[in-house]
């Protein structure tokens, strides 16, 4: 026993744990710093599952044209293990992500970027990007299909930055096309630099969060005054502090817990996410999706008006980053009590209401034709012969049902015409058809006056049954 | 020792050589350090940027034989190698166009990538049209903008015979806002 403190007593002199480690552990922390703050140290644990299980997938994982997709299939059904790993390098993104908002989040509410904990604010928004970058080149390093026409996407939204845009995309490509050098490039961002960074932001974010101290909870008594907030803080933290360890730090480590378990679960009931077909730039029956924190952003792209689309697309990420970055300036004195500061909360509740909204019309993707549609049953159309059954059938054959919906079949892109019947005359149908309309194609010149006439006969018969409202 | 006991018990400290000596080691210091970074950074950065600046390549590939395309109203699906893959792309060095024989030998082909934000389009010979799955972008069979976001076109390639082979004039990937070349189009 002599022997073995004696040996803990040279490394402890010479490593200096106890003059350097133990009292950052032991720092002075608010009494009141409970389950609020919580998110923070949870995130970094969702890092650490990221760092362990990312060098477990990149021991098998080959940054190869064809190779990555079946070092990836490998890993999901062969590998020991693999499928654990995989999903909990998947779940435990997804964790980052969203632990990483709420911390920001709560801070947010807590005003806590106020003085002096600016740089704390900006370094997290910093880290925020890095991450959501992550999140990002992840998606596409699963390189099937989804991950190739992922890329193609998002160079096509670089290339609309303006003077540089053909060479910003061209520098995603490694090239001319997507292709084996976009990969390796993705790979390397994903492996080296953005870790890199976000290990660097990190560092420089607890630096500084042992040198403004974890912030109290707000009060209402108590706003932010830089003239005497230090001298204020000093005194409340000697009077009412307790040391992080092991007072405050078991509910970070409870929470963790919770979080790392959670990974562990959806990693072994819900498995890896399945990988769609080879990354052929060939194959166009693909439907490229991004992952579901992104689909808010995906729906903001899909419905925006065209004349604004190239200046949200590059100046919303923007302009965010700056917003967010720019917060403490805007005001980072007085009040940080959300009762005091209720605008606060209203960001909050319709930020994430936005973005549960956003998230469920993204899944739906309602702008986007509908191509697994199947033709129209006899039952719905109403009839088994005569042109009012040509006509129904022709609304499939001729792509009507891709984004029109009529009786429970078809697309959503377009208007409903299962009462259309009822709403529009032949001659406006006809006008309709041929001519097309917002957002609709014209048809004249691919359809014959027969099949409109068909067509035109099947929509006259789509009414509410207790109609009597005769067709013109 | 801190370096200002150091710099008092060597007497150095108002030296006026001394000063200078720093201020020299100063600058020789900060500048071999930047010309150590310059010669670790500087190569990189033009490994990095070899794709962005190298001459873009267009050859022509094969896609089929003349017969191998009937003179009719549809599209048909041409797969073919893109100009430079690296030998490492498998897969990935393939890309897609959609190609109609108009005459004996007249051809009308587009590439596969939608002009809004670069999604794979599919051509429905029902309604005649190309549909995008992404954004809802719709072209028709000319290759205008039916409905939907895109801004332009879909992108015209050249396509021309050769000894009873038809061949398609690679291009890089059709950027919405950089317009090709006008003898691409």
């Amino acid at each position: 026993m002599k022997r073995i403190k004696k040996i803990w007593h040279w490394i402890d002199d010479r490593s200096g744990y106890s003059d350097y480690v133990v009292p950052l552990m032991k720092h002075i922390v608010p009494r009141d710093a409970r389950w609020w703050y919580v998110f923070g140290s949870a995130t970094l644990t969702a890092f650490f599952v990221q760092v362990l299980t990312g060098i477990c997938l990149a021991m098998v994982y080959v940054p190869g044209g064809d190779e990555a997709y079946m070092s990836l299939k490998y890993i999901t059904e062969t590998a020991f293990m693999g499928h654990i790993i995989r999903g909990m390098h998947y779940y435990g993104a997804s964790a980052m992500v969203m632990l990483t908002v709420m911390h920001m989040m709560q801070v947010y509410l807590h005003a806590t970027y106020k003085y002096p904990r600016e740089m704390n604010w900006m370094s997290g928004v910093v880290l925020m990007m890095v991450v959501l970058g992550m999140a990002f080149s992840g998606q596409l390093l699963r390189w099937d299909d989804n991950g190739v026409w992922s890329v193609m996407v998002a160079s096509e939204m670089a290339a609309r930055v303006p003077f540089i845009g053909s060479w910003l995309s061209h520098f995603i490509f490694g090239g001319e096309t997507v292709g084996g050098s976009t990969l390796t490039r993705f790979y390397v961002f994903h492996v080296f630099i953005m870790p890199a960074i976000i290990f660097a932001g990190i560092g420089l974010h607890m630096v500084l969060l042992l040198r403004h101290g974890v912030s109290e909870m707000p009060n209402v008594d108590q706003p932010v005054d830089p003239a005497t907030y230090r001298e204020d803080y000093e005194a409340r933290l000697k009077k009412t502090g307790v040391p992080f360890w092991p007072d405050a730090m078991w509910r970070d480590v409870v929470f963790s817990t919770v979080v790392v378990v959670g990974i562990l679960l959806c990693a072994i009931f819900f498995g890896a996410p399945s990988l769609s077909t080879p990354p052929n730039p060939s194959n166009i029956h693909s439907n490229p999706m991004p992952d579901w924190y992104f689909w808010w952003y995906f729906t903001i792209l899909s419905t925006l008006p065209s004349n604004l689309e190239t200046w949200i697309i590059l100046g919303s990420p923007v302009l965010g980053f700056l917003i967010l970055l720019l917060v403490p300036f805007f005001s980072n004195k007085g009040h940080r009590a959300p009762s005091k500061r209720p605008w606060s909360v209203g960001i909050i509740v319709f930020g994430v209401t936005s973005f549960v909204l956003l998230t469920i019309y993204g899944y739906y993707k309602p702008w986007s034709p509908d191509f697994g549609v199947t033709p129209l049953p006899e039952s719905v159309i109403g009839v088994s012969e005569g042109p009012v059954f040509e006509g129904g059938n022709l609304v499939y054959k001729k792509g009507c049902l891709y984004c029109h919906h009529i009786d429970g079949h078809g697309g959503h892109r377009g208007p409903v015409l299962s009462n259309i019947g009822q709403k529009l005359t032949r001659q406006d149908l006809t006008i309709r058809i041929m001519n097309g309309g917002y957002n609709m194609p014209s048809f004249a010149g691919s359809m014959s006056s027969e099949d409109l006439s068909h067509i035109v006969d099947f929509l006259l018969t789509r009414k509410e049954e207790d109609s009597t409202e005769p067709a013109q | 020792m801190n370096p200002e006991s150091q710099a008092e018990s060597s007497g150095c400290d108002a030296c006026e050589q001394c000063d200078q000596r720093r201020s020299f080691l100063t600058k020789l210091t900060l500048g071999l350090s930047g010309l150590i970074g310059a010669i670790m950074v500087l190569p990189g950065v033009a490994f990095i940027l070899g794709p962005v600046v190298k001459k873009k390549k267009e050859v022509w590939r094969p896609i089929g034989s003349l017969d191998d395309f009937k003179i009719d109203d549809d599209f048909s699906l041409v797969t073919y190698e893109d100009p430079s893959p690296v030998p490492w792309s498998g897969v990935t060095a393939k890309s897609g166009a959609w190609v109609r024989r108009i005459s004996d030998t007249e051809f009308k082909a587009f590439s596969i990538t939608c002009r809004h934000l670069g999604c794979p389009v599919r051509w429905l010979s029902g309604p005649e049209l190309f549909m995008c799955p992404c954004h809802g972008g719709v072209y028709y069979k000319d290759g205008t903008v039916a409905a939907g976001p895109p801004p332009e076109p879909l992108h015209t390639m050249q396509i021309r015979v050769v000894k009873g082979e038809v061949e398609i004039k690679t291009i890089p990937v059709p950027l919405t806002t950089t317009p090709l070349k006008e003898s691409d189009v």
